[in-house]
């Protein structure tokens, strides 16, 4: 349960990590470590070099205007729950986060390492669906942004090229007033989500469904946007008919079967949590000032 | 061909230099190369917590960090939370609680709390459970560890107030 011999790199900045990628074919990042080490101790991947991010300093930051919530890849996932802009702006991602992992877990995984794992299960994998995220990837020489639906490509597997690192992730940023939820089933809590959904949404003066949205995590390889339902929804009185049309979009997802999991336990839970989280979601709502 | 480098670590508050292979983990070089084996291996991926030490003062799974990630940096392991007479709080609590059994767990439980109950020094049996949960006994239950953890809280909080 030791890793295989690798060379070891600490980059101090961004610079040097893009040229150290771009020179070194077999190479992985390290960042977190709370994914890609267990895998190494395993011997799953033997990396010939292993690149260190935890020097780079200019990796990690927090920054929220009118607009987005923009994360350095390598902002921890403890500090994005200490940080009360966050928790101000964005509550629904203190939900999603309090089932990352344990605490010390969070303590060392990063954002941009979980998202670039990119684990079905993952809540902030599930976070970035949910909030239109844009994915800023760099290599030497030139950066390119992705919306997630490009980025996100099937299990594990995203569209980051051998010779880039993520840099930053941008989620979009609801109105003051928004209704949130974040229900997820685990065997254990801290444990792999088996299904989690997430909701946002605002309704009109006239109580309707002005704008929604739903990621439903666990079920595909990669998080599901519930698009169809989001855009009939619009205009609609929130209540059971509603709810219960947005949990058999979520039933209707091809879902996956492992040794654990069977498909249809997953449709079967997506149709549940997501019933919950818009309920959750309106009552959040009404409950907020005007 | 082996990749070292030359580190310098705070552990428990003494200072070490030592080469080490690059590849050797933080929970490896601190229970192989320093002698500190309060430190445990349970799984050595993460999900059991026996190995939990305090990295300038975060409690961190050390099975997952290398050791060459904590140059320059200070660490604390179980060894390090007795004063020169006496056990910490939490410890005795532990003691006193029956909170342990084979111990095997115990070491990486007490550095979780003992971040625990500094950040937060009066929980709730559910926060205190909720903490917990990276952390595995196989022996206690829980109950006991639950128990000595919130009576820690309230003997801090008594020591506290009489010094006011």
């Amino acid at each position: 349960m030791k890793p295989a011999r690798f060379t070891y790199h600490d980059p101090a900045a961004i610079a040097d990590a893009l040229t150290l990628l771009a020179e070194n074919e077999d190479s992985r990042l390290l960042a977190g470590g709370q994914s890609l080490m267990p895998m190494m101790n395993f011997r799953f991947v033997q990396p010939a070099h292993l690149i260190d991010l935890n020097p780079v300093q200019e990796l990690s930051f927090i920054h929220v205007d009118a607009k987005a919530l923009s994360f350095g890849a390598m902002t921890r996932q403890r500090q994005i729950q200490n940080d009360p802009d966050v928790r101000q702006a964005c509550p629904i991602i203190l939900e999603a986060l309090s089932h990352v992992g344990h605490r010390q877990t969070r303590a060392r995984g990063t954002i941009g390492g979980s998202i670039s794992h990119f684990d079905p299960s993952a809540e902030l994998c599930n976070m970035a669906a949910l909030h239109d995220a844009e994915v800023i990837l760099a290599r030497k020489g030139s950066q390119r942004t992705l919306t997630f639906d490009r980025f996100g490509i099937g299990y594990l597997t995203t569209a980051i090229e051998p010779d880039e690192l993520l840099r930053e992730v941008r989620l979009k940023r609801w109105p003051e007033r928004h209704g949130y939820a974040f229900e997820e089933f685990a065997m254990r809590h801290g444990d792999f989500a088996i299904c989690a959904v997430s909701c946002l949404l605002t309704l009109s003066r006239h109580g309707t469904v002005d704008d929604v949205a739903i990621a439903v995590s666990g079920v595909a390889p990669t998080p599901q946007r519930l698009k169809a339902f989001e855009i009939s929804a619009r205009g609609q009185a929130p209540g059971h008919d509603l709810y219960r049309e947005a949990a058999t979009q979520a039933a209707a997802i091809e879902a996956t079967s492992d040794a654990y999991t069977t498909a249809d336990y997953r449709r079967h839970l997506a149709r549940i949590l997501t019933y919950r989280a818009m309920q959750t979601a309106v009552a959040r709502f009404n409950s907020q000032a005007k | 061909m082996t990749d070292t480098r030359s580190i310098v670590v705070v552990v428990n508050g003494k200072r070490y230099e030592r080469a080490v292979d690059t590849r050797q983990t933080l929970a490896d070089f601190l229970r192989l190369d320093l002698g500190l084996t309060g430190t445990h291996l349970g799984c050595e991926h993460g999900v059991c917590g026996a190995c939990t030490v305090r990295l300038d003062g975060a409690a961190v799974r050390s099975c997952l960090m290398l050791a060459v990630q904590a140059h320059e940096k200070t660490v604390q392991t179980v060894e390090g939370l007795a004063g020169n007479d006496e056990l910490s709080p939490l410890q005795q609590a532990f003691h006193d609680k029956h909170a342990l059994q084979c111990g095997f767990c115990t070491s990486g439980i007490l550095m979780t709390m003992t971040e625990f109950l500094e950040e937060n020094p009066s929980p709730t049996e559910a926060e205190v459970r909720a903490a917990l949960s990276g952390n595995i006994c196989r022996c206690t239950g829980y109950q006991n560890i639950v128990e000595a953890v919130l009576a820690t809280a309230v003997a801090l909080r008594d020591k506290r107030n009489a010094a006011l």
